[in-house]
């Protein structure tokens, strides 16, 4: 097993290796003609005002949240999806409880509002 | 004749078992021989995403111009098809700008990571029996969790860029993008669930029909949410033009945005290639050799990706995050427990082969069904509610349209 | 030194040392990159255990979701970038000394602890065995069921502290 994860990490770094050649090449051939007004940040023209570090919605928090918590439930489910074949009837119900509860909380936050993009 | 076509048939497994014999004859160790093979197996599928990004390219450009009437790219060679070739001396030869005050690491390692982590799933996509990168067991766990080490890529892009148009279309792009990988995880949870494995090879082995067949809500879900995980149109308002410039992607120049632009089309081949394996049935096909089967499934995913941005328009943030978490989600979650509970009850009523996919066929286009009416009559009676406000009608009239 | 040793000694120097710098940065931002690079390396370990399950969950929920969560709380705190503050304060010196001798009063007690061997490997049918028994009723169903209670009082409790107060 712990062969297929070293073909995994041979590939992977092969790929990067392979990207950064690709960048390295482009570094031999590119033009180097450095100008201060080349360096300003590109907004269409326009002279920028202020920082780039400005202050986002929280509701981006909001649905980051709620994402990671449903990717913990999916986790759950995928040990769970291998073995079913030999699981009876009382497996199914089991993780149907596991996901109404969740999609109950889902109801919960479409309720509340969580889900409104205002 | 017919060992020509046994040949042409299982010519990879031949390929690595000649080059396996090979290295043995020359005396060599088994681990270096192991070393050898998995370089060479690893450089190929690199190359088949690069070149297959480079086709892409153009492909693309040929098939939308078509849908739009126009030719396309023409001019570089016959019917333009050294047009990639073109394209990727002229970026070779551009200038790297840096804006100033950017994060120096974190804006220049951001395409590398991009790229490379839109690379990595390419190696558990079987290519045929024999013939696959490697066979893990947790394979489609694999390829769902490393296609999300691209959202770290992508916010270092955009944080990297010191520009607030890089940064707000990184935060619009990860909103969207761990958004739809919830429906898309539940998708292929469903798919593990009837084969009974998360390997890539015994996914495909276990689909004596095509899961396309007999999960089409899971297929059509799937498909949706690898559309938007690609950011192509109509989910393509991470880098709409009108209102954020580029996206995160908007102050790389040259090569460093050849490879953010290479991460975007290889995950749109990786999402294909995982729809092939998932719900078409792999490399299982008649007559055809297995990797042109591979192919040319992964080519209709593929179409389906230009198709859909000939057709489609941009739709917006709040209707993109409605269709996740207020539809896609919660009627992937029903139909999780729904076909966990049918084919439990078809496998008790003793059937098997075709009269299970076709329960399993007929249960699921009812759900699909029923999915879109009842929105479809929500949506409607909530239109004929605003319309009826308006129009400063009574209360009790607008009450007696939202009892209908 | 076997090969598998030498990978082994890579990711904990990885995982450590990433730890470390995250803790040392002086910007907030990097060191949520030093902290994704550590888990990284969290997930090599569980490869080399064989626990691959364990490692994919590993690189999905911590990597693609819970870093991604502190990018996000990370932005969302204005100004925090532009005046970090040193990482150290003037505690630091009593602190590393404390550390350190906390470290050798515990480094006998684990080298000597008998730490239980496992002579079998671990079976090709593990995550097989492990969705059994999360849903066996004599083993692991009603934890199971109470992770699913606690994941929904997490989303409630989410909501309520997160939602802007009108």
């Amino acid at each position: 097993m712990l062969q297929g994860y070293g073909m995994v990490g041979l590939y992977l770094l092969l790929s990067f290796a392979l990207l950064g050649v690709v960048l390295l090449l482009w570094w031999f051939l590119r033009p180097k003609k450095p100008n201060p007004l080349k360096l300003e940040t590109y907004e269409c023209g326009v002279q920028t005002v202020g920082d780039a570090w400005i202050q986002f919605r929280a509701q981006y928090y909001i649905f980051a949240l709620i994402f990671v918590l449903f990717d913990v439930e999916a986790v759950f489910l995928f040990p769970w999806a291998v073995a079913y074949n030999q699981l009876g009837l009382y497996a199914v119900i089991e993780m149907a409880l596991f996901l109404l509860l969740l999609l109950g909380g889902l109801l919960y936050a479409w309720r509340k509002g969580a889900l409104e993009w205002v | 004749m017919a060992q020509i076509y046994d040949f042409i048939y299982n010519l990879l497994p031949y390929l690595g078992a000649w080059l396996r014999g090979l290295l043995q004859s020359w005396g060599l160790p088994e681990d270096a021989i192991f070393l050898i093979i998995g370089l060479i197996k690893a450089f190929l599928l690199a190359n088949f995403g690069l070149i297959g990004f480079a086709i892409l390219t153009y492909v693309e450009r040929k098939i939308i111009a078509r849908f739009q009437d126009r030719l396309g790219p023409n001019m570089a060679g016959p019917y333009g098809i050294l047009q990639p070739v073109a394209d990727g001396i002229k970026l070779l030869t551009k200038e790297d700008t840096m804006p100033a005050g950017a994060d120096r690491w974190v804006y220049n390692l951001a395409p590398l990571i991009i790229a490379t982590c839109a690379l990595a799933p390419l190696i558990v996509i079987p290519f045929g029996p024999g013939a696959v990168g490697t066979d893990l067991n947790i394979g489609v766990l694999y390829a769902l969790a490393v296609g999300a080490g691209a959202l770290v890529g992508v916010l270092m892009a955009g944080w990297g860029s010191n520009n607030k148009y890089a940064l707000l279309g990184a935060f619009r792009a990860v909103a969207q993008l761990i958004s739809y990988e919830i429906p898309a995880v539940l998708s292929v949870v469903v798919v593990v669930m009837v084969a009974g494995t998360m390997s890539t090879v015994g996914i495909v082995l276990a689909q004596d029909v095509p899961y396309l067949f007999v999960l089409p809500l899971a297929a059509l879900v799937f498909l949706i949410s690898g559309v938007a995980e690609v950011g192509r149109t109509p989910f393509d308002l991470l880098e709409a033009e009108s209102e954020i410039v580029a996206g995160f992607h908007i102050e790389y120049s040259g090569m460093k945005f050849a490879l953010v632009f290479l991460g975007e089309f290889i995950h749109a081949l990786v999402v294909s290639a995982l729809f092939a394996v998932l719900f078409l049935g792999g490399w299982r096909g008649p007559w055809l050799p297995p990797y042109l089967w591979t192919l040319i499934k992964m080519s209709i995913g593929i179409f389906m990706f230009f198709w859909l941005r000939a057709t489609l328009p941009r739709i917006r943030i709040d209707q993109m995050l409605n269709l996740n978490w207020k539809f896609l989600t919660p009627l992937m979650i029903l139909n999780l427990i729904g076909v966990a509970l049918v084919d439990k009850g078809l496998r008790a009523a003793g059937a098997t082969g075709g009269l299970w996919a076709a329960g399993m066929f007929a249960f699921n286009m009812a759900m699909l069904i029923g999915a879109l009416a009842i929105p479809g009559y929500l949506g409607h009676r909530a239109r004929m509610a605003a319309m009826a406000s308006a129009s400063g009608e009574e209360p009790e009239a607008l009450e007696a349209v939202g009892a209908h | 030194m076997t090969l598998i040793q030498a990978v082994f000694i890579l990711f904990a120097i990885l995982t450590l040392g990433a730890g470390l710098f995250t803790v040392l940065s002086r910007h907030l931002f990097h060191a949520v990159l030093y902290l994704i690079l550590s888990l990284v390396g969290v997930a090599g370990l569980f490869v080399l255990l064989e626990a691959e399950f364990l490692a994919g969950v590993q690189v999905l929920i911590y990597i693609g979701a819970i870093s991604i969560l502190i990018i996000f709380a990370v932005m969302l705190t204005r100004g925090m970038a532009r005046n970090p503050g040193p990482p150290l304060n003037n505690q630091s010196l009593a602190a590393a000394v404390i550390a350190g001798l906390f470290f050798v009063l515990l480094a006998p007690v684990i080298a000597g602890f008998p730490w239980p061997q496992v002579t079998q490997g671990v079976p090709a049918d593990a995550i097989e065995a492990l969705g059994r028994s999360l849903v066996d009723p004599n083993q692991f169903a009603l934890p199971f069921e109470l992770a699913s209670v606690m994941i929904l009082a997490a989303l409630i409790g989410a909501i309520f502290i997160a939602r802007e107060k009108r």
